[in-house]
């Protein structure tokens, strides 16, 4: 995963600028063993070597299954966790080198929207002091209009009612207090948004609720998204851009319609065949990929590919070497894998 | 649900249970909580039937009241505060909610059997899965230790645990979640039950580990004749395996048909509406139809039909009177005044009707 095969391919002509670089990304934990001398035994390598590009305005999806390494990413772009290697540049700027006041005010341009919404907002802070912290934490910030008026408006954009800014989290549902954390992460006007599983906790009907107003303000205002999901369905209607995640690799990144449309590794054909698409006519009709066992250990990854022990096309050069995130032959999509083969048996683009 | 009963349950009886009738029935439960901030009516007027052999989906929400169904019918509602308001539950003819405790107990994992959405929180961290599948034997069976064991490593083999002799011994956590998603299974078919509820079987599971355990759900289910009761949120899964789904909302069925009628012609504006707000993998849209507003609050129905608030074709019939579960076409029932419009999608909104 070398920067020099950045995706220049997989990206539309004239593209807007690219707001943050992320450039083999590494976080590995350390397993250790012992109860006075710590030694350590092991890593768990959560990312190991991620790299891609987000432009302004621009959705880019991240899925995997549970313990691929997604949150972590998102932890890493946000520096709650600090990386053991690689770089990540917002706007050219180096922001794994930023120290105090300049860090400080970088945060602001990155947000975060969690997963849970009833773990994530304080239960004994009011709405309105929950929205209004962030410009107690970056009081340059302050809006001249006055922070509660700010609060009100921001309330409004987010389809919740400004009346409703003394009341406490418990007072709202699942999806409203998802929309107050929305709410908190725009009040700062950041240019990158990530959001965490956030549709994830909530019911179908409540959840296109979200996804609607999470398209409409990006609309409005521009910024980017990360969305991490693990439900390919979510993640297909509102990203411009796909990456598969796999044991804290990237196992293919391209566009939503090269992705959706021909998948060339293995990992994320199975992933397409194993969603159900709600239509019983379709039962039987669409090629089905059952992977046989569970991702292997991260502490422990396979040699050379990592999805190898639970791959159909495996062969001697998938144990000895590791595939590099190129754009391989037949494809216009980058992907990690020696044998890669454009699919169009397991395609979710229109049946 | 209201199909005719029909003869298939009668190829597949129980020595200990006589009596005939659908392998289950449901008629007009009601369930309600009574706690201190009022009385929340969980189920109200439930209805369905469920023959061997078949599937039947339970679709719902949260707060619609599938889960509480599936506690009602496996008598493992806490009482109080639950409490069963009315109606029958008919297992093969009897009435389960007359029976004595005892009766009741000797059916339950036997004959009707459950799986939890949660293996982890389900299964008895302090003790070896081998030992608790094997219980199963032991308890019910009388069966001495080693053979019981020896059963317990069968069922694992048949749930695909590999190397089931070395990890009969292994606790719980020692499983990844799909594993024991499956040791539940195997708890659950041990004693070749004739009714299998499963309680949103996949929902903690990764997409591929959920195409295993949906898989292999089916074919037990082939295998024994079960009764399948599916009760999930995911629409994707129920077109993938369900004949029948029942559509609940705020407690109260509101629209059951077989899987490929529903899907192709909802006749219920709130399972259109469920359809529409779904993102599909097949289509990336632009903008999803979301259903406005919120489910009702179980302490505070509004009167008349529950969905009226959000639904885009209400009148003022809606939210005054209560629709029943009436039929449209045979098999195909709806609980919607305009069930046959709806159905027909005729249906317009009072603003369409006006211009």
């Amino acid at each position: 995963m070398s920067p020099s095969s950045t995706p220049e391919a997989a990206l539309p002509e004239e593209s807007p600028e690219v707001v943050l670089e992320v450039e083999d990304l590494v976080k590995h934990f350390p397993l250790k063993e012992g109860l006075i001398f710590k030694r350590q035994t092991g890593a768990v390598q959560a990312v190991d070597g991620v790299s891609f590009q987000l432009r302004r305005g621009e959705t880019l999806g991240i899925v995997g299954e549970s313990g691929c390494g997604k949150s972590t990413l998102a932890k890493l772009l946000m520096r709650l966790e600090e990386p053991d290697s690689g770089a990540v540049r917002f706007r050219g700027e180096d922001f794994l080198a930023m120290r105090g006041e300049a860090l400080r005010r970088m945060r602001r341009k990155i947000q975060i929207i969690f997963q849970d919404p009833y773990t994530s907002l304080n239960p004994r802070m009011s709405v309105g002091d929950i929205v209004a912290e962030p410009f107690k934490l970056h009081p340059e910030a302050k809006p001249a209009i006055g922070v509660r008026k700010r609060v009100k408006e921001l309330l409004d954009v987010v389809g919740l009612n400004p009346d409703h800014i003394n009341r406490y989290p418990h007072q709202f549902s699942g999806g409203q207090r998802q929309r107050i954390g929305i709410a908190r992460g725009l009040a700062l006007n950041p240019d990158v948004i990530i959001c965490d599983e956030p549709v994830s906790a909530l019911d179908v009907s409540v959840q296109a609720q979200v996804m609607n107003l999470l398209k409409d303000l990006q609309g409005e205002f521009g910024m980017s998204y990360i969305f991490i999901a693990h439900d390919l369905s979510v993640v297909r209607h509102i990203s411009d851009r796909l990456a598969v995640m796999y044991l804290g690799k990237l196992a293919e990144l391209g566009t939503d319609h090269e992705l959706y449309g021909a998948p060339a590794h293995p990992y994320t054909q199975a992933l397409l065949s194993a969603v159900p698409v709600p239509d019983p006519t379709m039962r039987g009709q669409r090629q089905e990929i059952v992977l046989q066992g569970d991702p292997p250990n991260p502490a422990d990854p396979p040699s050379g590919c990592r999805f190898r022990t639970r791959c159909w096309k495996a062969t001697e050069i998938c144990i000895t070497e590791e595939p590099e995130l190129i754009v391989r032959p037949g494809v216009t999509q980058q992907v990690a894998c020696h044998h890669a083969e454009p699919n169009t048996a397991v395609s979710a683009e229109d049946h | 649900m209201t199909t005719a009963p029909q003869n298939t349950s009668a190829q597949h009886s129980r020595s200990d249970v006589a009596g005939n009738g659908p392998l289950l029935e449901v008629k007009d439960l009601h369930v309600e909580f009574r706690t201190k901030h009022g009385v929340a009516q969980a189920i109200n007027g439930l209805n369905f039937t469920l023959e061997a052999g078949e599937t039947l989906a339970i679709l719902g929400e949260s707060g619609s009241g599938k889960s509480v169904t599936a506690q009602t019918i496996m008598g493992i509602l806490d009482m109080p505060p639950g409490h069963i308001a009315g109606g029958e539950i008919r297992y093969r003819g009897q009435d389960l909610l007359a029976m004595k405790p005892e009766q009741r107990r000797r059916l339950r994992g036997v004959s009707i059997s459950m799986i939890f959405q949660d293996a982890l929180s389900s299964l008895n961290p302090v003790l070896p899965v081998g030992w608790q599948i094997a219980e199963m034997f032991r308890v019910h069976q009388k069966m001495r230790r080693r053979p019981a064991r020896q059963r317990a490593i069968e069922l694992m083999r048949r749930v695909g645990i590999p190397a089931a002799e070395r990890r009969v011994g292994d606790y719980p956590h020692q499983f990844s979640g799909g594993m024991r998603q499956r040791i539940m299974i195997a708890m659950a078919i041990a004693l070749n039950p004739d009714v299998l509820i499963a309680d949103e079987p996949t929902t903690a599971l990764d997409v591929t580990v959920q195409a295993q355990v949906m898989r292999l759900l089916k074919e037990l289910q082939t295998e024994n004749n079960m009764g399948l009761i599916l009760i999930t949120h995911d629409l994707g899964v129920v077109a993938d395996v369900a004949d029948k789904i029942a559509v609940m909302y705020a407690g109260r069925v509101m629209e059951a048909a077989d899987v490929y009628d529903i899907y192709a012609r909802p006749g219920h504006p709130y399972t259109q509406g469920l359809l529409e707000s779904l993102p599909r993998i097949d289509a990336a849209g632009e903008r999803l139809n979301a259903i406005p507003g919120l489910p009702p609050s179980l302490t505070d129905m509004p009167p008349g039909c529950p969905f009226s608030p959000r639904c885009p074709y209400a009148t003022d019939l809606c939210r005054s009177e209560l629709p029943g579960l009436l039929p449209i076409v045979a098999e195909h029932t709806s609980a919607c005044h305009f069930r046959d419009d709806m159905y027909r999608g005729r249906l317009q909104t009072p603003e369409e009707a006006q211009a």
